[in-house]
């Protein structure tokens, strides 16, 4: 008899620990982006998307990977699509009753979770062909690494766009204003964002050569 | 010069590898090379040699930009004591603006050349001479009261940003001194424009004129006023936007300077005489469709008064000339210099969000001058195979 994998096997965590770093779905695969240019210019919706990605990914996972036998290949794609429409509807409700500012911020951009390449992405090419268990680890795994780059460009943008921190008037307090700083207000604006993620892909390629490709 | 040449001898090994300051080597090999002609001999490959190197090519423009920062720093002076009511000597006027616009000037330098060093340092290459040209024109094309602290921010991302991401000099897409404006433009707008920043001491306020407007030509005619009005209060006339004493960038006013320094870019063939006149083509041919519509003051601005206005003259000689970010082709840069002048035109008059429009078709058109050569090549090749078959043919 086959011997049972442990829960968290070198394997298993590689699923978690791989999209942080070498396969990180916005710095490396580069999906997911319009989502992380519109809505990091403040940290606090940044962190609640993070988090219902996180969600959402985490469970769509399982639940198409329980199915994955029992799914035809040809409706496929709209079986995942229904079963992350139905997870961002329960998100979407759940922010509404529990965060209502936060979910006037994010507005549309909760709906869009459905479009998120990154969910579409996962779902296609791992939860369809793996057991539960190591699908639901992958879904944590890429939507955190997703959160992590949308919390990090969140930050800058925030810092240096609004001069607050999680709208805890940070500049204000420490007096810069008073000597003549004034907010960037480039920082606000959509391309801002993008400079952001490119600059934290070359400080990753920098750090980590196993990225560079091969002449 | 010899006792130069020996103290510089005399201190190289220090620099070589296995030297006390090996690390430094990128930083000493600028000095030294900014001082004495490069020893270097090509090794392989074709064998040109000319006397115009990069950093003489850079001086050149450097050089050509003498008149238009002359004439800046006195119009500085000029438009200030018009502002205060003040009456100042000619003399009085140019040292009050030298002392606001050189910090300018050395705040360039020192941070641009500061992040050129530390690059050139990290990457183990020579220290390029590319900032020499972008340090002078940045100062150029802000306006005089610009924090200084502001003015090193965007110098820092236009390098960094602008260049040092693509590689370094040579490799950049885009302009790095519009680069540098642009972050300006977008980052801090109150700074960079309005009726007040064009003038020194307006945004402070005290001791100005009753009355005094600071405003520009083209903001002026953005507001649809019937008479556009020189700070002194009178019509302003094509005279004074030719001489440039009008409100505006420190370097941006005076087309007659500039004009100076493209004779002298086109004599010494640095700048591209075919850039520099398709631009001016361009915007005249979108000048009089525009006039020939008419409707609102900007519209009205006749064709010729466009030119003269705003960054237009210095875009089209100092900027859209840049021999990295321009297109490459003879006939590719027709085509580059005409698409600047009429999009600037364009973003001008029928952009009510921005009542300046160069800055952007420059960069747009630095964007697409690639494609541009592209396709001019493309259909070189393609002109050249099909004589070679009718050749054949025949």
């Amino acid at each position: 008899m086959k011997e049972r994998e442990p829960l968290f096997s070198t394997k298993n965590l590689n699923l978690l620990r791989d999209p942080l770093n070498d396969s990180n779905p916005i710095t490396v695969q580069v999906l997911g982006i319009c989502s992380a240019l519109a809505v990091t210019v403040k940290l606090k919706p940044s962190v609640v998307l993070a988090i219902s990605v996180v969600a959402v990914m985490a469970v769509s996972n399982v639940v198409i990977s329980l199915l994955r036998k029992s799914i035809p290949p040809r409706i496929r794609i709209i079986v995942q699509l229904t079963v992350i429409a139905t997870m961002v509807i329960l998100v979407d409700e759940i922010l509404q009753a529990f965060a209502y500012d936060v979910s006037k911020q994010l507005s549309v951009f909760v709906g869009l979770i459905i479009t998120n390449c990154i969910i579409m992405g996962r779902l296609e090419a791992f939860a369809m062909a793996n057991k539960p268990w190591p699908a639901f680890l992958d879904g944590i795994g890429n939507a955190a690494g997703y959160g992590v780059i949308l919390i990090i460009v969140a930050f800058f943008r925030e810092l240096l766009g609004s001069g607050t921190i999680w709208d805890y008037p940070l500049f204000e307090k420490l007096g810069i204003f008073s000597i003549g700083y004034v907010n960037n207000g480039l920082m606000i604006l959509p391309p801002m964002a993008l400079i952001t993620v490119g600059i934290i892909i070359w400080v990753q390629r920098a750090r980590n050569k196993k990225l560079i490709e091969d002449k | 010069m010899s006792s130069l040449r020996r103290f510089v001898d005399k201190i190289k090994p220090n620099f070589e590898k296995g030297g006390k300051f090996a690390a430094l080597q990128s930083t000493f090999e600028a000095f030294e090379t900014f001082l004495f002609v490069p020893n270097h001999v090509t090794q392989k490959g074709s064998h040109i040699r000319d006397a115009m190197d990069m950093k003489r090519t850079m001086i050149v423009v450097v050089l050509a930009l003498v008149p238009a920062i002359l004439l800046g720093m006195w119009n500085t002076g000029y438009q200030n004591a018009l502002a205060i009511g003040l009456e100042r000597a000619v003399l009085g006027n140019f040292w009050f603006g030298f002392l606001k616009v050189f910090p300018i000037i050395v705040v360039s330098y020192v941070v641009g050349l500061g992040v050129e060093f530390l690059f050139a340092q990290i990457r183990h290459h020579e220290v390029s001479e590319g900032y020499l040209v972008s340090g002078i024109l940045v100062p150029l094309v802000v306006p005089v009261d610009t924090p200084l602290w502001m003015v090193a921010v965007a110098t820092v991302f236009a390098v960094i940003i602008g260049k040092e991401v693509f590689g370094g000099v040579g490799m950049n897409i885009l302009n790095p001194a519009l680069t540098a404006r642009a972050f300006l433009f977008f980052a801090y707008p109150t700074f960079m424009s309005g009726d007040k920043v064009w003038i020194n001491g307006l945004i402070k306020g005290e001791g100005i004129v009753d009355g005094f407007s600071g405003a520009t030509a083209l903001g002026q005619a953005a507001v649809n006023d019937p008479q556009i009005l020189n700070t002194t209060g009178d019509p302003m006339t094509g005279m004074d936007m030719f001489l440039g004493i009008i409100p505006g960038s420190i370097g941006e006013t005076s087309t007659l300077a500039i004009l100076i320094g493209a004779a002298f870019l086109i004599f010494t063939g640095v700048g591209s005489w075919k850039i520099i006149f398709s631009v001016f083509a361009g915007g005249t041919v979108m000048g009089l469709i525009l006039n020939a519509f008419g409707g609102n003051a900007l519209m009205e601005i006749p064709f010729w008064q466009h030119l003269m206005l705003g960054g237009f003259a210095f875009g089209a000689v100092f900027m859209a000339t840049d021999p990295v970010s321009a297109a490459q082709t003879e006939r590719g840069r027709w085509i580059y210099g005409f698409l600047i002048g009429i999009l600037a035109i364009i973003i001008r008059v029928l952009n009510p969000a921005f009542p300046e429009g160069v800055m952007l078709a420059i960069l747009l058109m630095n964007v697409f001058a690639p494609l541009i050569d592209h396709y001019v090549i493309e259909s070189h090749i393609k002109k050249r195979l099909k004589r070679a078959k009718i050749s054949i043919n025949t």
